[in-house]
């Protein structure tokens, strides 16, 4: 809540403004009674038509300034509810942008992407009631007991019962309805489950004969469903019958005792009808008031996840300014580097150390799971080594400044992910100031020269959100340029070349050999093919590195690597 | 256009009334109790008001009478309270029933769905009309009718009591209330298109979102988080100058039906005041009218409401019955024999196949593969090899032509019976909620060390040992907390453990390691002696062996033949095997 009171902050103003005029309003609509009851005393009893005349254009007025102060409170609390909401939600997107991945893979993607969206916008809805009633009704009970005061002080000590009353059930009820619903929800999760069960595994359930346990397993949750539902349902459609029997009973003392106060002279028929329009207004606010609740509880469990991510710290930082360079270092090297992810249970790389010479071309390779990409991940630094440093240019990785190190680096990642905008748009993220002439002689090493020609627009082509309107080995293609396009020092390639046919991506390894600034390649793969002729192949095994050389050396004194290389040319028999 | 649509609605009323058919009784008595209590709650002010006439001053108060209306009030109350209660337990009950029903049906005809349709409809779409749109059905059903219901009650109601008051008076209410009513409808008019111009810059920031999130390392690899962030706040300020003015406008409705009602209001106190002056009115009466007079606009202001949830109930049940109408799988035939006992042969003859009539796929394809004999389907991606194992499945049926086992075309069958002849490890895995032992077993009694000797087999039992609480653990959604490879591995053990007749494996070890698949190979090569068996595979190491390879192109088989004969042939297949050397 800390969080969203800090951006509510800078509509303080709006924020106490909204409140308040629907105060004002509330406060105009408790005037109603009495001067009804003022009609009612002066104007029928002394038969003063021109005195009623006046009261009727005191409702109206009082109407006006109604309709005028609920509209200003719309105003006002729209205001603040919108902006403040939007500031929070833009301070969460920077926030995400800050974690660490470790974070990120904590929490989930998709988990982050509904805080953003739904939680947010149920949060605005929540902040915008809450400005304009949640003050209004308690008020307006409130109120309309002060009047009952002013009117009569004993007449009132009743609707001091009435109010306790009707509160204690409106939030009995509420209190024993919640858990109830819970359970409702938790049993509708597993028929939802179970439905969406039967259409993806479709294929499995009928060729395991499974449809009849299926349909039994859904009608038992159905059943269960039904009969919790039926439950719950039970216990809130007490609210309605309960409230409107105590209000009755509320109003059959009351008017059993003003009988008494106006025959002794002490009230006047008028008091007794403003009495009692008092205490019908009580029921209605508090009916409005238990739903509200309901209302705001839940904004409020939304933004009590909301700030779950905006309080985690990024658990990685970056220094302001990098250390020097060594000239004569390594382009990479680790040194007894182990990483172990939060979530995991087990290191997924375990004591790593070997060393990248500057222009070199490296190969790494191992089975699904080996800790592949876990490995070039610590290069560009989106996770920190639990142990051990990683070295780049002979600086520690995490003495680099984020621009610093990235911008070194061209790092092609496993799932080719395009950005919506135009072709263009993408290759630029690569490096902004590259002109055309730069970025097709990178297309064209990346092997997307047909790609591009394939499209009308060229490089101005629309590019769908997340690329959709590629193929998979069109959008490795079009990422591989990107990399391209920076020039990088060190170009990763993470098993990018998997959508691609064998003829291309012995045509692409070959352009990435003779690039004439002379990166330093990292190539990642599954496909002995596509890594026999580096410079030297780092062979890893359930996070560890089994072997390093060339293939030569490699097929003669690694198990791993040989086993991995038979599996995919298997020797003529 | 606007009379089909009707038409439709009618139908789909008619359907509605099916589901409640069997709740008339109930439906009655609630129709019933929702009157009376709406008369007696309106009953009640009237005698409060009576009770109010008999104080008329200092010294001048009839306690008997206001006693008799008091006692009036405290039962025409309690009665009101006691009936609500049941009218709700019983309208609980008619809707959770007639949701359970139409889930049920809708279960059903999911179970029978032909697999076209599903392959075709996104599941979410599918899980929602199941889910969502039966509860909003029911809810805004029951809702609609039950509001729309008391509130005629109540209009007609209050209506009588004020006439029996007083009639002017009762005509100027009339007169003006429907004023909100205009109000309303003219601002949900004005404010529709600020409402479609927030949801769409909403959809653009979502899309941003996802984008964004998804692609995060991406854009740390290429430092873009402040051109990310600068979009986002060019977006976001877009947003919140269109949810402003939405959200604003929008909620101007309710101040300005309210002004119309106490305007009402102000003129009924005026006309009405100036009525009891001349003796036309009671003070009673007056104040009874009063109460009258708001509640009857009340149904006015929920109208359009009550209007917007009937009808988005109906569309709702339009998308339900949708699904449930959906022509099922071709039932087996009259008679259809049970498969027993398959030797494995199978032939396909003539056979034409196209998913949709604008583009062929299968044209005249003719195979016969011998009892025990190992097919192997190699071709480009969506050259129609999946399709041939939907054909053989029968998940999909011909067109033309004709499938058969052991010699009984596979429509003349049954398709359960056909369907567990086979065992089946498809590329996309799928893994069903609940343990690994369960995942293993599919439905099939088998003791623990077959579930062993399975997952052995496999190769899965060392991870499976590794896992929390080992063959117990419980695998949530989609097998989330496996890798791709492990949940090929457990799909791999189940149909270790069934060991059916014949054997379909489309790329079932695509996401293994080649290391781990060279072992599981060897397990493969034992299960499928002997047994007929159909492998789609990319990499064509793991289908040298086959008996017969089936090279597709383009939905046609254009090369047959062993691995040797092909190679000789040096058509497309040798072509295919030359590129994974031709380094």
């Amino acid at each position: 809540m800390k969080n969203l009171f800090k951006y509510l902050r800078s509509y303080t103003l709006e924020s106490i403004l909204g409140p308040l005029f629907k105060l004002l309003e509330a406060m105009f609509e408790l005037f109603v009674p009495l001067v009804v009851a003022d009609i009612i005393d002066y104007g029928i009893q002394n038969n003063d038509t021109n005195y009623i005349v006046k009261q009727f254009a005191i409702l109206v007025l009082l109407s006006v300034i109604g309709i005028v102060c609920s509209i200003t409170a719309q105003y006002f609390a729209a205001r603040a509810s919108v902006g403040c909401t939007s500031k929070l939600r833009y301070s969460l997107f920077t926030h995400i942008g800050k974690l660490s991945f470790s974070d990120i893979d904590r929490v989930g993607i998709p988990t982050l992407i509904t805080r953003l969206t739904g939680d947010l916008n149920q949060v605005q809805s929540g902040v915008n009631l809450a400005l304009r009633l949640l003050l209004r009704s308690p008020f307006v009970v409130f109120g309309a007991t002060v009047m009952a005061f002013m009117i009569d002080v004993r007449s009132a000590l009743i609707f001091l019962g009435v109010i306790a009353v009707l509160m204690a059930i409106v939030f009995g009820i509420m209190l024993g309805s919640v858990p109830a619903y819970k359970k409702v929800q938790s049993v509708l999760d597993s028929l939802t489950g179970t439905t969406r069960e039967n259409l993806t595994g479709s294929r499995v359930i009928r060729a395991f004969g499974m449809q009849d346990d299926e349909r039994e397993k859904f009608s038992e949750y159905n059943s269960e469903l039904s009969h919790r539902q039926q439950f719950a349902g039970k216990i809130s459609a007490l609210m309605n019958p309960l409230t409107l029997v105590i209000l009755n009973f509320g109003i059959v003392l009351l008017l059993q005792y003003s009988g008494i106060k106006v025959n002794s002279g002490d009230l006047t028929t008028g008091e007794v009808v403003a009495l009692y329009n008092y205490m019908t207004q009580i029921l209605v606010e508090l009916v409005k008031f238990a739903s509200l609740i309901i209302t705001i509880s839940k904004s409020i469990s939304c933004m009590k996840r909301i700030n779950e991510v905006l309080v985690t710290e990024p658990a990685m930082t970056f220094p302001e300014v990098s250390a020097n360079e060594i000239i004569s270092a390594p382009a990479v090297e680790f040194d007894s580097v182990s990483l172990k992810y939060s979530t995991a249970a087990e290191e997924s790389l375990s004591n790593i150390s070997f060393k990248i010479d500057r222009g070199e071309t490296v190969g790494i390779i191992g089975g699904t799971g080996c800790g592949k990409t876990s490995l070039v991940n610590l290069i560009v630094r989106f996770y920190d080594a639990t142990e051990g440093r990683v070295l780049v240019n002979g600086v520690d990785v995490r003495d680099y400044t984020a621009w610093d190190l990235r911008g070194k680096i061209g790092y092609v990642l496993q799932r080719a992910t395009l950005f919506g905008g135009t072709i263009r748009d993408n290759l630029l993220w690569g490096r902004e100031n590259a002109d055309d002439e730069e970025i097709m002689e990178a297309v064209r090493s990346a092997q997307g020269t047909d790609v591009i020609a394939s499209k009308n627009e060229g490089l101005d082509a629309t590019v769908a959100q997340n690329g959709k309107n590629f193929s998979g080995g069109q959008r490795q293609r079009l990422t591989i340029a990107r990399a391209l396009v920076r020039r990088p020092e060190i170009l990763i390639l993470d098993d990018s070349a998997s959508a691609l046919d064998f003829a291309t991506d012995a045509a692409l390894r070959k352009e990435l050999k003779s690039l004439d600034y002379g990166p330093t390649t990292i190539i990642v793969s599954q496909r002995t093919s596509s890594i026999m002729h580096a410079d030297k192949i780092i062979v890893l095994d359930d996070g560890e590195i089994t072997g390093i050389g060339t293939h030569t050396d490699l097929l003669e004194n690694c198990d791993v690597y040989r086993e991995i290389y038979e599996s995919q040319y298997k020797k003529e028999v | 256009m606007a009379q089909k649509k009707n038409k439709i609605k009618k139908e789909t009323f008619a359907r509605l009334l099916k589901y409640l058919k069997k709740y008339i009784p109930l439906i009655s008595l609630t129709i019933l109790l929702s009157a009376v209590t709406v008369i007696l709650q309106l009953y009640i002010p009237i005698l409060c008001g009576r009770a109010i006439d008999f104080m008329l001053g200092a010294g001048d108060v009839d306690f008997d009478a206001i006693a008799e209306n008091l006692v009036k009030i405290a039962v025409a109350a309690s009665v009101c309270g006691i009936l609500s209660w049941v009218m709700n337990t019983i309208n609980n009950k008619i809707t959770y029933s007639v949701i359970k029903d139409v889930r049920r049906d809708a279960f059903d005809t999911i179970t029978h769905l032909p697999l076209s349709y599903i392959d075709s409809h996104p599941h979410g779409e599918t899980v929602s009309k199941v889910i969502a749109d039966v509860d909003s059905f029911a809810d805004g059903l029951l809702l609609g009718f039950t509001q729309l219901f008391s509130g005629i009650v109540t209009i007609v109601t209050t209506l009588v009591f004020m006439l029996m008051i007083n009639a002017p008076i009762t005509a100027v209410v009339v007169v003006l209330t429907p004023l909100s009513l205009l109000v309303a409808s003219f601002i949900a008019k004005k404010t529709y298109k600020m409402f479609r111009l927030q949801s769409e810059t909403r959809g653009e920031l979502t899309g941003h979102i996802n984008e964004t999130v998804s692609g995060q390392m991406v854009v740390r690899a290429f430092s873009q988080e402040e051109n990310a962030n600068e979009k986002f706040e060019d977006i976001n300020t877009r947003l919140e100058k269109c949810s402003l003015r939405a959200i604003f406008f929008s909620s101007l409705t309710n101040p300005l039906t309210r002004f119309i009602n106490n305007l009402v209001y102000a003129a009924v106190c005026l006309t009405g005041a100036f009525a009891a002056v001349k003796g036309l009115m009671t003070v009673g009466g007056l104040t009874s009218f009063l109460a009258y007079a708001n509640k009857y606009t009340g149904p006015f202001n929920e109208i359009s409401g009550v209007i917007t949830e009937l009808q988005n109930a109906l569309a709702c049940a339009e998308r339900i019955f949708d699904l449930i109408d959906e022509t099922p799988e071709i039932p087996d035939k009259k008679g259809a024999a049970v498969l027993e006992n398959v030797s494995g042969e199978v032939s396909l003859e003539n056979v034409e196949f196209s998913y949709t009539p604008d583009r062929e796929l299968i044209k005249d394809l003719n195979l016969k593969i011998k009892p025990g004999e190992k097919a192997a389907i190699v071709g480009p991606t969506g050259c129609g090899k999946t399709t041939i194992i939907n054909l053989l499945m029968r998940f999909y049926d011909v067109n033309d032509g004709r499938i058969s086992v052991d010699e009984n075309d596979i429509r003349d069958v049954k398709r359960r019976s056909l369907q567990s002849t086979y065992g089946m490890v498809l590329q996309d895995t799928w893994i069903m909620r609940g343990t690994v032992r369960d995942n293993i077993k599919m439905g099939r009694d088998a003791t623990d060390e077959e579930v062993i000797a399975a997952a052995k087999a496999s190769h899965a039992h060392s991870f499976i040992r590794r896992l929390p609480n080992g063959y117990d653990t419980v695998i949530s959604d989609d097998g989330g907390m496996l890798s791709a490879g492990q949940r090929q591995l457990l799909c791999i053990a189940r149909v270790m453990l069934a060991i059916p007749p014949m054997l379909i494996l489309d790329e079932a070890t695509s996401s293994i390691d080649t290391r781990t698949e060279l072992k599981i190979q060897k397990a493969f090569d034992r299960l499928t002696e002997g047994r007929t068996s159909f492998i789609v595979a990319h990499r064509l190491s793991t289908i040298r062996e086959a008996d017969v390879i089936l090279v597709m192109k383009d939905g046609k088989i254009i090369e047959t033949g062993c691995h040797d004969e092909l190679v000789k042939k040096d058509g497309f297949y040798a072509k295919l095997w030359g590129s994974q050397f031709d380094m």
